[in-house]
């Protein structure tokens, strides 16, 4: 096919802009606001429930704010000795850590698959698909199983060394490898004398840079997101990530609604630190799902 | 590249990992879900429970389970209701940002991905405090003019509750997803037929959309296996209602069976059957579609 898109970074055309020869179009507005207020309202209102005391937040008109939030924070603080706070430190290293490991292997893994021949690459590469379409939280029940075997449940590793594996990783970065490191410069590289490691680490990596990025961010946000595996994975409260603590707190809110402020802090507070990446690396959200696809 | 053994140092790491958290488990499920249990006596004393072949006891088990069925079919019903929603309003925005109408449309976009931040869990807790009537400013606005809000989290409401939650998660991202591809196409495609008076509407159905084919059929498929395997939402809401079972969802059954009624062999038995049923849904959808998705390039 003639068109040839590189996943990462899309720049074929400049952002649409209103200019003055096309019309805007009212309903196109309305539309876009519509569906921005339904994502934005769940938000909104974490961060107005955030701020009232527990006999306020079933008894005062939902989007009233009240000024409490400091009051919040500073009992959800005291809850244990600042557990939710250990929480939020155990998801940053469970998607940081995860998320840093898994891009690295993804990169290798990607790198080799993309430029080298060798036996069995299909194979490699048949099972690299088998894996994106079996997700691996079907089977933490299995893995569980496993690492209860070697004494290794409810530590840090249980979660971690399962999102150091990532298929979708492998993947997208086979297609960063193909699309950004042209064969010449490789061979350049080893020209000069370079082996393989170094022409990889020196040359290879850092023109795959912001594919990394974007795989980097995939695995953090999915690690941060998910709830099964460290949920089946860890018994001790100390080494929850903020997603089962939160819906711990949740439960015991059923007897003692008292709880239910703090859970909505927390709620509140918890996404705020994926918020500002959000907004921070924004133009790394360009993955194309359909570039491997179109390139032919 | 010529040194022989370097693809393999490179995929080493990858590989190994593979092999202990992917195909380990999987082979090791697949191992326990043929055997069984097997009580001696009174079960009392060392060696009066010893495991032995089950045959295929833990499938025959499994998929006639009272449970197990209803479970399957609501995930079935929850997917028909969350894929093609969540699929035609990612769709639908993303054209409407593509075709550069309008003045609102990077805060639209942004304000529309950013549920992609928040975790199912988070997602589920604050839409669970928004479905409870006396939060709901749905059931406040109904109230005052006179109109009885049913509740959101009763029997007959409470699979829309949780697929509302799955669509307002997932919307953003697939957005982000096609409006990258609708920006990868060269303006000329279009163009000559605007200039022929065609209207944004034709352009988008006999232009846009069949030239983003492939993206739509990758976050289809994305979306169903994420629609399978949905678990944190049922159990993030289960306190804030009685009417989410403990089997609501297969993944539910599975840790039921295993951590609360340590039958591992029967968990492992419908793990297996979910994971082979995930992957003959989604490679045989890839076949039917034609797709040159994943295919290898050279």
């Amino acid at each position: 096919m003639a068109v040839d898109i590189a996943p990462v970074p899309v720049a074929a055309r400049p952002a649409p802009k209103p200019a003055a020869f096309r019309r805007t179009s009212p309903t196109a507005t309305v539309l876009l606001l519509l569906g921005a207020a339904y994502c934005l309202l769940p938000v909104l209102w974490v961060l107005v429930a955030s701020t009232k005391s527990a006999s306020e937040l079933f008894n005062t008109f939902t989007f009233m704010p009240s000024t409490h939030l400091f009051d919040n924070i500073a009992f959800l603080s005291s809850y244990r000795d600042g557990l939710y706070w250990r929480w939020m430190v155990n998801s940053a290293v469970f998607a940081g850590g995860g998320a840093a490991v898994s891009t690295l292997v993804s990169a290798m893994a990607g790198f080799a698959l993309a430029k080298y021949t060798f036996r069995g690459k299909s194979l490699v590469f048949n099972l690299v698909l088998a894996g994106v379409l079996v997700p691996a939280v079907i089977l933490a029940v299995p893995q569980y199983l496993l690492l209860a075997k070697v004494g290794m449940t409810n530590t840090y590793w249980a979660v971690l060394l399962p999102s150091f594996i990532s298929p979708y990783g492998i993947y997208l970065c086979r297609i960063f490898a193909a699309a950004t490191v042209p064969n010449e410069v490789l061979e350049a590289a080893r020209m000069d004398g370079a082996n393989d490691w170094r022409a990889f680490v020196r040359v290879a990596l850092p023109m795959m840079r912001s594919g990394l990025v974007t795989v980097f961010l995939f695995q953090f946000v999915a690690i941060w997101n998910n709830y099964m595996l460290p949920f089946i994975m860890l018994g001790d409260d100390k080494l929850f990530p903020v997603t089962v603590g939160l819906s711990g707190l949740l439960n015991q809110g059923a007897t003692q609604p008292a709880m239910y402020t703090s859970v909505v802090t927390g709620a509140f507070l918890s996404i705020i630190p994926l918020v500002v990446l959000f907004l921070t690396l924004q133009r790394y959200w360009r993955v194309d799902l359909g570039a491997g696809a179109v390139k032919a | 590249m010529k040194t022989k053994g370097a693809p393999y140092a490179f995929l080493a790491p990858a590989l190994v990992l593979f092999a202990a958290f992917l195909a380990a488990p999987i082979v090791y499920a697949g191992y326990l879900s043929l055997r069984r249990v097997k009580v001696s006596g009174l079960g009392l004393g060392a060696g009066a429970r010893t495991e032995v072949w089950a045959g295929l006891g833990n499938y025959a088990r499994s998929l006639t389970d009272p449970e197990f069925v209803p479970s399957v079919l609501r995930v079935g019903a929850y997917g028909l209701i969350v894929v093609p929603v969540m699929l035609g309003l990612a769709l639908v925005m993303a054209l409407l940002l593509d075709a550069g109408r309008t003045r609102v449309g990077t805060f639209a976009r942004t304000s529309i991905f950013l549920p992609y931040a928040v975790p199912a869990v988070i997602a589920s807790l604050l839409w669970g405090f928004l479905y409870l009537p006396r939060v709901s400013p749905i059931v406040d606005v109904l109230d005052r003019v006179g109109i009885t809000a049913p509740d959101a989290l009763s029997s007959s409401w409470v699979l829309y509750a949780v697929a509302n939650i799955a669509v307002w998660g997932g919307t953003g991202f697939n957005m982000i997803v096609l409006y990258t591809a609708l920006r990868a196409i060269p303006t000329d495609l279009f163009e000559a037929a605007r200039i022929d008076g065609a209207s944004d509407i034709q352009i988008a159905l006999r232009i846009k959309i069949p030239v983003i084919g492939p993206s739509l059929v990758m976050t289809f498929l994305f979306s169903l296996i994420a629609t399978l395997q949905v678990f944190a939402e049922p159990m993030t809401l289960r306190p804030l209602s009685n009417t989410i079972s403990t089997t609501w969802t297969p993944l539910m059954k599975v840790y039921r069976d295993a951590f609360v009624r340590n039958d591992i062999y029967s968990a492992a038995a419908t793990s297996v059957i979910i994971a082979a049923a995930t992957f003959v849904i989604s490679y045989g959808f890839l076949k039917l579609v034609g797709s040159r998705a994943f295919s290898q390039e050279n």
